[in-house]
Formats: C-alpha cells, structure tokens, sequence
C-alpha cells in the first residue's frame, strides 16, 4: 500500500520572520511531487516543517502511511521518522567524520528501523556499489557525488514510505545531477515510494515529476498538474528560463 | 574486543597496577601525587563523554567535582558512611544536577552553552559559599578515620579507590564508543540536525551524556574531603579543574578513550612534578603552552597523531 501526505494552510516562520504563507499542497499515493522556487522562498522550510523540525503556527500536516491517517503536527522529529517518513536533507548532512557504514547505521536508529538492520544495508550497498567498496572510509572525505548518494542511502535504511528530498543537486556538477535525479527515480520505482522533492534545477527535476508546485516568497504561485503544464507555464519561464 | 572483555581485561590491569604500586612504592608521596593523577584520569574521561564524543564543550567541571566533595561533607555530618557509597551517592547527586543542567541548558549550542555551565559553576559556588551546615567561605575541617580499612595508609586507601574509580570511567566511556548510543552521540556532534532527520532522539542522547558525564564527575570529587582534610569553596571550585579536564582530552585526542587518559597521565604528571620542582602557580602557564604546542602540532591530540602516521603507512 503506499502513502500521501497532505499540507493545508500551513503558515510557518522563524521568531518574527514569517516565510510561510497558507501554503496547501498534497502528495498522491506513489507521486513524484516537485516543489520549485529559487533560493528564498521557503522549500527548505516546508520540508521541514513536514518533518517536525520546524512548528508551523496554523495548518494542519496529515500523512496516510499504509492507509493510517496521521496529523504530523506536534509530533517530535523521531516519532515522524518512526512512521515511515524520510529526509535528504539539503546539502547532504552527513557526519563527515564518521565512516560510510557509521552513516549508513545512524540512519536506522529507531527501534523499528534497527531490526532489518543486515538486510537493508545490504540492500543500500547493492543499490549503490560504490558505497560498499568505500564503506570504512570517512564519510566527509568522498566526492559530491558520492556523499549525495551516501546521503539517499542513510534515507533508505529508515525503510520509509514518504521520502522528502530537499535540493539534491545542490553542489553538484551538471552531469551527477543528471545520474542523481535518476537514482531518485529507480528508488522511487523499487521501493515504492512518494516522494516530495525540492529543487532549484528546474529542467531536471521536472524530467522525473508527475506534478509540481512554484513556491514564490513563501505562498503556492502556481499549481501543475503535469510536467507539460510546468513547462508551458508563464511564472516557470519567466523565473527559471528567463524568458 | 567485546565490551564483556574488555572490562575484565581493564579490570585485571588496574589491579595489576594497585598490587605493584603498592607493594612496591614505599614512598607515600607517590600515592599523593597518583591519587591526583587517577583524579584527573576520571575528570578527562567523564568531560569526554560530552565534550569530545558528543561535542559539547562543558566548563563547568569544577562544579560537578565540587558537589560530589560537598555532598561526602554533607553525609560525614549527618552519617558517616564508608567512602564508597559515599562516591555512590555524589555520583547520584552530581548525575541529577547534570541532569537538570541538561534539560536547562541543551537547547544551547557551540560556545553559548560553554557560557552557561560556566555561570552554572559560579551559582553553584555562591550557593555553597552560603550555605553554613557545609563551612560557608570558611571551608570546613574533615577528620579523617584513624585506620584505613583495608591494610595500609589512609592515603593508600584513597588512591585505591581512585584506582578503581578510573577504570570503572574509562571501561564506560570505552563501551559507549563501541556502541549504538556512541555512534548516535558522534553523529550529534557531526551535524545535530542531520542526526535528528535520521532519527536519533537528540535530547535524549544529550540527557544521557549530561548526566553520566556529571555524574562521574561528581564521584571523583567525593573522597576528596578525605584526601585535602580540609574543604573550602575557593579551591574546590577551582577553574584549575575546568581548564584541565577539557585541555586533557584534547591533548590526548577526543575520539577515542584512550585519550584522556593519556593527557591526564602526562599533563597531571608534569604538573605534579612542576609543583614539587618549582611552584604549583606554573601548572596553568603549561597547560596553555601545552594547548598552544598541541594546536599547532596535533591539533587532534596524539591519538590523532598516531592514527594519522599509521594511516600514511598503511597507503604506502
């Protein structure tokens, strides 16, 4: 079975600074949601919001995992992690010093995580090769790349049904955006999974998307229903393509 | 080497280092001064924990020793006990107040909560300073036991204790690097958002690690009502116990257990010989030249150092 997630009326900020504004949106079952909007509009905020990091001051959060509908405000981080909810964060995070395999087992520290613990590193290693062959090396000594790829991996291992992704191709060269966008659909397509991505890189992350939101100065501007409706649209050419 | 194992190996050693040492030495000046290295050997091994594991950097070491000295002078008042449960029972007061401290003070990061257990050091003092039952700002005498209770002196009995006490901190601190919750520690110190977006309980963790570290802590200050026989808030409190508790690990090297006792072993050493040779008021000018040295050479301590030689062997 797989899982939505359902934002309405989300206002949110930090102490006096507002950056989110009645944002509504929602993520299907098995969608590729992508949220755009240059650096400043709050997608960062959003994401986390969703995943507990941030408290909105109204709105309501709602995620159905497994046809069980849970309201996410209020609920700490670890409880969200705990339903099946999943974040890359930008800029990968990772714990640099700490060794590949280290990352990959932090990534699994929940109970409910921790009892397939063999079988889903197992899994990260077959899914990304080259993290087996670096696993004792230190997390912080790899290549962009790889780090991004290490940092979908430590997702993973929670088992989740919703992955957020916030700016995968942050820090990227051109053509590891490329593969990293179609890592996340061949994950997406074996796992089973929704994914809510935010992304700077418009062209890109619109090749893997069923649908998407612009997000300008932290209010919905514009709503596609499809990737030729994102395409097509005047707010998408006028920010992203400078037409 | 499995956690099971290597507290009894520890174990085996420290005892092997209490039957020479005692039956060896005769010169009780030796235990004076070991009893103070063991001290620190706790001391650097307990700020660890938070400080070098977790990444919180804690000054507040001298307040935490110096409940575990006040509560012994407490419970010597009320009812004497013998002096290990009396460092049971300063490790469960300081393992409260680190507690409380915790919950008061971890929503701070970096160098603001360092600010903190500072002035929390300070409140703590000032409270002792007025408090009449334990001495005040006078201090207060304690008169020791005639005998010790086991064989020996009653200084040897103490550096026994301490003995014990250091290698009951250091098989802790080795267990929790080996194991789930050091991993989760370390990755608080890494990055403490990503941490808590994989999952790990953040506050929890740094509960657990505020109050062992306190707690441990507290326990190295209990006997030493005994061992000065006389107890006043200035020395007690000392900043002298602050600076070196964090300048230990960080010359032995903050990632691994062995470090602290390493820069507690040297540094307490030299600063043990420093006070006999020339003047105990030269101990803080060499721990600064030390961090100075340290910095530059090995600013992972040398444990990093050597980590970082047999590294450039291996590749070779």
């Amino acid at each position: 079975m797989a899982s939505s997630l359902k934002l309405s009326g989300i206002d949110a900020g930090y102490g006096a600074v507002r950056v989110l504004e009645d944002i509504s949106l929602a993520v299907g079952a098995g969608e590729t949601v992508v949220l755009l909007g240059t650096n400043g509009n709050g997608k960062s905020t959003l994401i986390k919001c969703v995943m507990g990091i941030v408290t909105p001051s109204a709105g309501s959060i709602t995620a159905d995992i497994d046809g069980e509908r849970v309201d996410l405000v209020g609920r700490s981080t670890e409880e969200i992690v705990d339903l099946g909810i999943s974040l890359v964060p930008e800029g990968r995070r990772l714990f640099p010093k700490l060794t590949v395999e280290e990352n990959l087992l932090l990534g699994a520290f929940r109970s409910t995580a921790r009892a397939d613990i063999a079988r889903n590193t197992e899994l990260c290693y077959a899914t990304f090769p080259t993290l087996r062959e670096r696993r004792r090396q230190l997390a912080g000594s790899m290549s962009g790349g790889e780090q991004q790829m290490l940092a979908l991996a430590r997702a993973l291992m929670s088992v989740p049904k919703i992955l957020l992704i916030d700016e995968p191709s942050v820090g990227l060269a051109p053509v590891l955006v490329k593969r990293t966008i179609d890592k996340i659909r061949e994950l997406k397509e074996n796992h089973q999974l929704t994914v809510l991505m935010a992304e700077q890189n418009f062209n890109q992350a619109v090749r893997i998307a069923d649908r998407g939101y612009v997000i300008v100065h932290g209010k919905i501007a514009f709503e596609g229903g499809s990737a030729d409706e994102l395409n097509n649209n005047e707010l998408v050419r006028k920010y992203y393509l400078g037409l | 080497m499995g956690a099971a194992k290597f507290w009894a190996v520890s174990f085996i050693v420290s005892l092997m280092i209490l039957v020479v040492t005692r039956s060896q030495i005769e010169n009780e000046y030796f235990f004076f001064a070991g009893y103070v290295v063991l001290q620190y050997v706790v001391l650097a091994t307990a700020w660890n924990i938070l400080g070098g594991y977790t990444g919180y950097t804690n000054f507040g070491t001298g307040a935490f020793f110096a409940v575990g000295a006040y509560s012994s002078v407490v419970l010597q008042k009320l009812s004497p006990l013998p002096v290990p449960a009396m460092i049971l029972v300063a490790g469960l007061v300081s393992g409260i107040i680190g507690l409380g401290m915790g919950y008061l003070t971890l929503r701070l990061r970096g160098v603001f909560f360092a600010i903190a257990t500072l002035a929390m050091a300070i409140v703590a003092q000032t409270l002792i300073v007025n408090w009449d039952f334990v001495g005040g700002a006078r201090g207060i005498y304690i008169i020791r036991p005639e005998h010790a209770p086991l064989f020996g002196g009653y200084i040897q009995y103490l550096y026994s204790l301490m003995l014990l006490l250091a290698w009951f901190s250091v098989a802790i601190a080795r267990s929790i690097e080996r194991s789930r919750l050091g991993i989760g520690f370390n990755a608080i110190r890494d990055d403490e958002q990503a941490a808590e977006a994989a999952g790990v309980p953040t506050l929890r963790l740094k509960l657990i690690a505020t109050t062992l570290s306190g707690a441990l802590m507290g326990m190295a200050g209990a006997p030493l009502p005994y061992y000065v026989t006389y107890l006043d808030p200035a020395s007690s409190f000392n900043l002298s116990y602050a600076v070196n508790s964090v300048a230990m690990p960080m010359i032995g090297g903050m990632t691994s257990w062995v470090g602290p006792i390493i820069g507690a072993v040297l540094l307490g050493t030299i600063q043990q010989v420093a006070t006999v040779t020339i003047a105990s008021e030269l101990n803080l000018l060499i721990v600064g030249l030390l961090l100075i040295a340290f910095v530059i050479v090995a600013p992972n301590g040398i444990v990093g150092l050597v980590q970082a030689r047999r590294r450039a062997r291996g590749e070779r």
